[in-house]
């Protein structure tokens, strides 16, 4: 019946003065490879559900699962079920699981066997007879990349790569993006050989969270903050991300990763270009990634990466009032493994907005608390009419957007202490954004998935700006890896000497986040 | 919680700062205030629903609470800051005696300075709520059709009054609706010849989704009447079938298409606060309320309706009333259907057409405001 591709434009009833319309994604269904995994359970189909109970999801949409299991579909319903009841932000609703539970379907084997993807093409097929999909599919690869490869070639020999009609297929990756620039390139190059760019969908979980749009929206639409975003006011700026937690049960995934490739090379740079990027063109998906790809194509490195670069292994210590073991004694973990649990680097941007200002990028784990934010903080005003004693306890001025926990804007500025003597001393003042666990602030990952649901890419990295990540810190790795043993850090504390060092001398101390 | 007998706005803004100093956060974001003007028996409610919807807009809430009667005018106040809900600041204000007819008096003083002001009246509300001395303290003013003892006659009130800002939580209650149904067209589907709203008798909503679907298709789309709860189905008429959305017990949505298995959506009868976060989160005009009104007032006036008694002679006062409006209905459900491009100088042009033949039915053509002028229609044709 379909005769030409419908555009929701001509949709009479939608209008957009009429923002309270959501979208609701099409008829489709989202195909879940590795769904024992921890991503799949704690994340993925939860928010799934959520979606289901907030509406989003077209009706008779499907959820199909796929693992070496020898489940049958309720089986694996079963598994949905206890993911949901556990970790779903919504309520649970029995009329809705039930709905859900209706497109629930199973697919057992191995990603080597040819009759597993036959199975599953199959069973997408009768899925566009039984649940009206019409052919529209996302795959969503929640598996080791080592294994990217076997899937979208069966993917491509079973048919289900291919779709006729103007019905979409989808591809959804998480990181890691490879390991470095070239495994980089050969995955995106395995992907690509099957499923073309604008149907890969990179999930990068933190450009999901409000904050980080948040942030766009506090540069460019705002004209406060704009006029001194540059290097004439900006001294320098600081982008954490630090979490109190160890490896936990990821010994398998860490080791051998590291700090640096796990978080700098995708989260932190990804701040960093949103926050260093000039404005863009418009808010779409195209205009956005030109700056963003052109702000990272501005980052050099130090001279020195002994003098510019600083890395850790956290050990035994006190953390929060607990005893906690060091890296090197967590189980899965080689007692000479030189993978860092704490990296910080300091990164410049070549560009004439910020010439001169270094970037600070650091991430660790055992830290002091769990937070991430990005302080752009400001030089110092050139003169003062103050005498050097009451300007003593004046630091530098900065804002800071938190983007967890406790998601929001402070500001840090200079204020008289109150009395009859001249003292002029540091105060924070301090936006926070609404209660971040209400039905009606989305989580991101119910945001990216509904978002490849529909086919709204701007917040997805295209493999562009993954390589220009690589690109980055390959040399930072390579140097590293010479090096040996990285230097140990008491859990708890804020990371190792030489992180400190390393601002110390620039004449800069870290912020306290 | 503090209380403040026999006090003043200024203390109770005082009482306000005092205890978030107490708290130890001098700085709150507030990103709006809320003033909701309600009697004891909705007030409870209310106050939940909005320290709800204050998680995901942090608000100062006031809530003024009129008790005409005899006696000396007399303010009494409850002021309650932070807490363990998540609430930002509330003001509970009982107005006694003839202070009753002056809570903007009162609110005035309290508002969070240079940030929006939102009014709510979650049970009886004044008919122009613009031109109510709170309403007019507001950039947006929220009532409920639904709430009040004759909600189609409210409806119909809401017509006559309805300025930029206005919202009703009856259009509220339909966003899941319109969003499915919406979704449905955005789907490949046969021409739509026209459609059929069931609904619980005397619902708002009902009759402002089929006037809504009405001016949007361009197709005539009947009210049938059901036995709810709510909104029970609606039915958009193709030559290969219907499109139906029916949701016969308020929870699960079932969805029919020609040549397509039957679906099922959630679709829940909405909870006060997620009403009133979804308006919190625009300030600005709803064009699209206001233009759906515009086509309840002309649906009103001459529904298509099913049953041809009530038709007749519903049409035929109506008809007398405002020639216009009904000729330009009837006009409309005569067109063959096709999807209404909608261009931004087509609802220019709507209005002022409506202005014209209102003023063509007041034949003393007077100056004044769009909604004054209809209403004033309205009386002298009375």
């Amino acid at each position: 019946m379909r005769t030409r591709i419908w555009t929701p434009t001509e949709n009479p009833l939608r209008d957009p003065r009429d923002r309270r319309l959501p979208r609701i994604a099409g008829p489709c269904s989202l195909v879940i490879f590795g769904v024992t995994g921890d991503l799949a359970r704690k994340k993925l189909m939860p928010a799934v559900y959520d979606l289901a109970n907030r509406g989003l999801l077209p009706p008779g949409f499907a959820l199909v699962g796929f693992a070496r299991r020898d489940w049958a579909d309720q089986d694996f319903a079963q598994i949905v079920h206890d993911s949901v009841r556990d970790h779903a932000r919504t309520e649970f609703r029995e009329e809705v699981w039930q709905e859900l539970c209706k497109g629930i379907r199973f697919v057992a084997g191995d990603f080597a066997d040819d009759q597993a993807f036959d199975h599953l093409s199959e069973t997408v097929r009768d899925l566009d007879r039984v649940r009206g999909t019409q052919g529209n599919h996302a795959f969503y690869l929640s598996i080791p990349p080592k294994f990217f490869g076997d899937v979208v070639q069966q993917l491509k020999r079973s048919g289900l790569s291919v779709s006729e009609d103007g019905a979409w297929r989808r591809v959804v990756i998480e990181k890691p993006f490879g390991h470095d620039l070239e495994s980089a390139r050969e995955l995106n190059h395995t992907i690509g050989e099957v499923f073309p760019s604008g149907s890969v969908f990179r999930i990068d979980h933190y450009l999901g969270k409000e904050t980080v749009q948040n942030l766009l929206a506090l540069r460019f639409a705002n004209t406060m903050f704009e006029p001194i975003w540059n290097a004439n006011y900006v001294d320098h700026v600081q982008i954490t991300m630090a979490e109190d937690i160890g490896i936990g049960g990821r010994a398998g995934y860490y080791d051998g990763i590291g700090a640096a490739r796990d978080v700098i090379q995708n989260h932190l740079l990804q701040l960093l270009a949103l926050a260093a990027m000039e404005e863009p063109l418009s808010f779409s998906a195209k205009d956005v990634r030109l700056e963003k790809e052109k702000v990272l194509a501005a980052v050099t490195l130090p001279k020195d990466l002994d003098l510019g670069t600083a890395r850790g292994q956290y050990a035994a210590g006190w953390q929060g009032g607990q005893p906690v073991i060091g890296f090197l004694e967590e189980e899965g973990i080689s007692p000479t493994s030189t993978t860092e649990t704490y990296a910080a680097v300091r990164l410049e941007v070549d560009t004439r907005r910020w010439a001169g200002v270094p970037f600070y990028l650091r991430t660790g784990k055992r830290l002091g608390r769990r937070v991430t934010e990005l302080a752009v903080v400001f030089k110092r005003a050139p003169h003062l009419p103050f005498s050097a004693t009451d300007t003593e306890e004046l630091g530098q001025n900065a804002l800071v957007v938190r983007v967890q926990p406790d998601e929001g804007v402070t500001m840090r500025f200079g204020s008289k202490v109150p009395g009859t003597q001249m003292e002029v001393r540091d105060v924070n003042m301090d936006f926070a954004y609404g209660d971040a666990f209400t039905e009606h602030s989305p989580e991101a990952y119910e945001r990216l998935i509904l978002d490849v649901l529909l086919g709204d890419p701007p917040l997805f990295p295209r493999h562009e700006e993954v390589e220009l990540g690589w690109t980055v810190l390959d040399p930072i790795l390579a140097h590293w890896a010479e090096r040996g043993q990285p230097e140990q850090y008491e859990s708890g504390t804020w990371g190792p000497q030489s992180a400190f060092d390393m601002l110390a001398r620039d004449g800069r101390t870290w912020r306290r986040p | 919680m503090r209380r403040l007998d026999d006090t003043t706005a200024a203390k109770v803004a005082e009482a306000i700062d005092y205890e978030r100093f107490l708290q130890g956060s001098s700085a709150v974001s507030r990103v709006l205030t809320l003033v909701i003007v309600a009697d004891e028996t909705t007030q409870a409610d209310a106050v939940r629903a909005a320290a709800e919807a204050a998680r995901e807009h942090p608000s100062r809430i006031l809530v003024a609470i009129p008790r005409p009667g005899r006696g000396p005018a007399r303010l009494d106040a409850e002021v309650m800051v932070g807490g363990a809900d998540g609430l930002g600041e509330l003001a509970e204000l009982r107005l006694r005696g003839p202070l009753a007819h002056h809570v903007a008096s009162v609110v005035l003083p309290l508002l969070v300075p240079d940030a929006p002001v939102v009014v709510w009246w979650p049970g009886q509300s004044p008919e122009v709520p613009a031109e109510d001395p709170v309403g007019r303290l507001a950039q947006r003013r929220i009532t409920d059709a639904a709430a009040s003892a004759r909600p189609l006659k409210t409806l119909e009130t809401r017509c006559r009054g309805y300025q930029d800002g206005d919202t009703d939580l009856a259009w509220t209650r339909l966003t899941p609706w319109r969003a499915l149904l919406a979704a449905n067209l955005d789907q490949p589907h046969d021409p739509i010849s026209g459609g059929t709203v069931s609904v619980q008798k005397g619902n708002p909503s009902g009759t402002l989704l089929a006037a809504w679907l009405q001016m949007r298709l361009g197709v005539p789309v009947d009210l049938k009447a059901s036995k709810g709860p709510g909104i029970t189905s609606v039915a958009l008429h193709t030559a290969r079938g219907d499109i139906t959305i029916s949701r016969p017990d308020g929870g699960v949505a079932l969805i029919s298409r020609p040549g397509m298995p039957v679906a099922e959506a959630a679709l829940h009868r909405r909870t006060t606060d997620g009403l009133i976060a979804e308006e919190l989160r625009r300030l600005d005009p709803d064009e699209v309320y206001g233009e759906t009104l515009d086509a309840v007032h002309h649906y009103l006036a001459d529904p298509p309706a099913s049953q041809p008694a009530a038709r007749s002679s519903k049409s035929l006062a109506s008809r007398a009333l405002t020639p216009a409006a009904s000729a330009s209905a009837s006009a409309k459900a005569t067109k063959p259907a096709k999807p209404a491009k909608r261009t931004a100088a087509k609802p220019a042009a709507k209005k002022t057409a409506a202005t014209k033949k209102t003023a063509a039915a007041k034949k003393s053509a007077k100056p004044a405001t769009k909604p004054t002028t209809r209403s004033g229609a309205r009386k002298a044709a009375r």
